[in-house]
């Protein structure tokens, strides 16, 4: 971080050099043309011109891209990664915004106006004015089945969707029931199939008429595209194998909560292992209410909020 | 979409009106011709041989005939179940493709141009049931099974990949796919190209039984004489992108008239 940049980011209006959040003016309004666009046309697949960021491919790099456009002096902003804040890569995330920005952060998902992440949609409900941001490796859902990127603009552009079934059909016939879990894909406004990015089956059902706005930016694909608040977004299934969501037997270890996606964690080398909640957010407010689970007090947990008070005097 | 539905199937059409009419279809690549002036028709239940040594255009005349590769000139109409005789090339690319997709087959030369090689052969027979809209994996894996059974696949292999299939069987499994959604056209390239007789032999008695079955029209191209005579009504014979002459198989094959055709017709080897 050269002088210069600290000065540019925790300056004032008024600069004439000043850039808010990184991105230049002409970029922003570039992006913001294309995520006004993905809003206008739920699910479809809008190119933008990608800009090089300061993390390779993969690491999030549409989803910085639209954060810096949509980001303002008031915004709050959160980041996750694998629904947990105090990964690196969310960790970073939070500070480069921190620091070209000035804005505040925060790990609480109510107090967020924007929220980057990659795998997750929080538990806690989104509400009307919050914005998720996804980081998305691959924008194509049909890209397993069909190389050629002509022919699934075509297939997208006349509504051929057979080929996306093949691949539950593939699913079926292997192991009996639709097995993926990831970034499973979904009819959007009853128009576009869409990936939802590698979010988690659980979480797709939260897509629908979620009252949030929900941006999804593939820096490398150089795509963007968007579900609006209060949009119909359908899971795709058979007739005679539904879309379904994943369920755990175990509650969380820390916070005994029952109905959330959870993450396996091994303990030790005698098989024993426990369930937490993917979402730390979540469990930390439901530790602070009083909930408590069968693994609360184990040694990992108290690392676990070592930790994120660390993130928070860095942050 | 079972065997009996397909059977029983309506045709829809005056038997009189043709299921495709070529007209002068020419298809120049700069100044090398790949087709020229063209014109033929096709019925329903009908089975057309196109013959030619190598390069004489039978591969081009099917992609311009198939909707694929668009023509110089002429027109290819097909009677379509929408809007009746109409040219491919007029429709808009939406409804050529659901044309092409829904009542039109193509099978070819090299099955792996015809299958998708990273998924299951199950998977493979089933796509046109779910371009069509079957949504329903119980009813596709049961039509799936009959027409594998049917091609006189092994039934246990029906989740394997394609590529763990010899050359004989991927070539099978591209016929199922291609007839499972009862279309009534389909276009072969050389569906015998590549393998050895006794494999030739059991799929063109395949094909032929299939085809009399459905009541199919059929358009195959090939350079076997051999392959044109078991499965054609009606040959074809082009030379150098034109048609040099037409007629039925066993005329055409027992009494050539053009001296192209004969010379074709007398360098088949006997044993």
């Amino acid at each position: 971080m050269t002088e210069h940049q600290t000065m540019s980011a925790n300056a004032g209006p008024g600069l004439a050099d000043y850039n808010f959040a990184y991105l230049d003016e002409q970029t922003k309004r570039m992006i913001r043309r294309a995520i006004l666009k993905a809003i206008a046309v739920p699910g479809y697949q809008v190119p933008f011109g990608s800009r090089e960021m300061p993390v390779p491919y993969g690491w999030g790099t549409g989803g910085i891209q639209i954060t810096a456009s949509l980001i303002g002096p008031n915004d709050t902003f959160k980041c996750i990664d694998q629904g947990a804040d105090d990964t690196t890569n969310a960790v970073s995330i939070r500070h480069f915004f921190a620091k070209v920005g000035g804005v505040a952060t925060t790990e609480h998902t109510g107090d967020a106006t924007i929220i980057q992440s990659r795998h997750r949609i929080p538990e806690k409900p989104l509400v009307e004015g919050q914005i998720m941001v996804f980081q998305v490796p691959q924008p194509e859902p049909l890209r397993n089945l069909e190389a050629r990127e002509t022919e699934t603009r075509a297939m997208h552009a006349y509504e051929e969707y057979g080929l996306q079934y093949v691949r539950l059909y593939e699913n079926i016939s292997t192991f009996g029931r639709i097995a993926a879990t990831a970034g499973y894909p979904v009819m959007v406004d009853d128009r576009y199939v869409m990936s939802p990015s590698p979010i988690p089956k659980f979480d797709n059902p939260k897509l629908h008429n979620s009252p949030a706005l929900h941006l999804f930016g593939a820096g490398r694909e150089k795509r963007i595209y968007a579900v609006p608040p209060f949009t119909k977004v359908e899971s795709l299934g058979f007739e005679d194998y539904p879309f379904e969501v994943q369920t755990w037997d175990e509650v969380c270890g820390l916070c005994g909560a029952k109905h959330t996606y959870m993450d396996e964690v091994v303990l030790d080398d005698d098989n024993n292992r426990m369930f937490v909640c993917s979402d730390s957010d979540y469990c930390a407010d439901r530790r602070a209410q009083g909930h408590r689970g069968p693994h609360a007090g184990h040694e990992l947990t108290e690392i676990a909020e070592d930790v994120s008070k660390n993130q928070e005097v860095m942050a | 979409m079972s065997a009996i539905a397909l059977e029983e199937r309506p045709l829809n059409l005056a038997p009189d009106a043709p299921i495709l009419r070529a007209q002068n279809v020419t298809k120049r690549y700069g100044f090398i011709t790949g087709c020229e002036d063209v014109s033929f028709e096709l019925f329903p239940g009908e089975v057309l041989g196109i013959v030619g040594e190598s390069g004489s255009g039978k591969s081009t005349l099917l992609n311009c005939i198939s909707g694929r590769l668009s023509p110089t000139a002429g027109n290819v109409e097909f009677a379509t179940k929408k809007h009746g005789l109409t040219d491919l090339f007029d429709l808009s690319e939406a409804d050529r493709r659901r044309v092409q997709r829904e009542e039109l087959g193509f099978v070819h030369q090299n099955p792996r141009d015809g299958l998708r090689m990273r998924v299951s052969a199950g998977a493979n027979v089933a796509e046109p049931l779910m371009n069509l809209g079957n949504r329903h994996y119980g009813s596709m894996r049961e039509d799936t099974i009959t027409w594998l059974d049917r091609v006189e696949l092994d039934l246990a292999r029906i989740d394997d990949n394609p590529r763990n299939f010899s050359g004989g069987m991927q070539q099978r499994i591209q016929i199922a796919r291609n007839l499972v959604h009862s279309p009534r056209l389909v276009f072969m390239d050389e569906p015998t190209g590549g393998l050895d007789v006794s494999v030739q032999a059991r799929l063109l008695d395949l094909l032929r039984h299939l085809v009399r079955r459905s009541q199919l029209a059929v358009i195959v191209v090939t350079h076997d004489l051999a392959v044109a005579r078991l499965l054609a009504d009606r040959l074809m014979v082009m030379k150098d992108g034109h048609v040099v002459e037409t007629g039925l198989t066993d005329q055409v094959l027992d009494d050539p008239q053009h001296a192209y055709t004969q010379l074709l017709v007398s360098a088949v080897l006997q044993i």
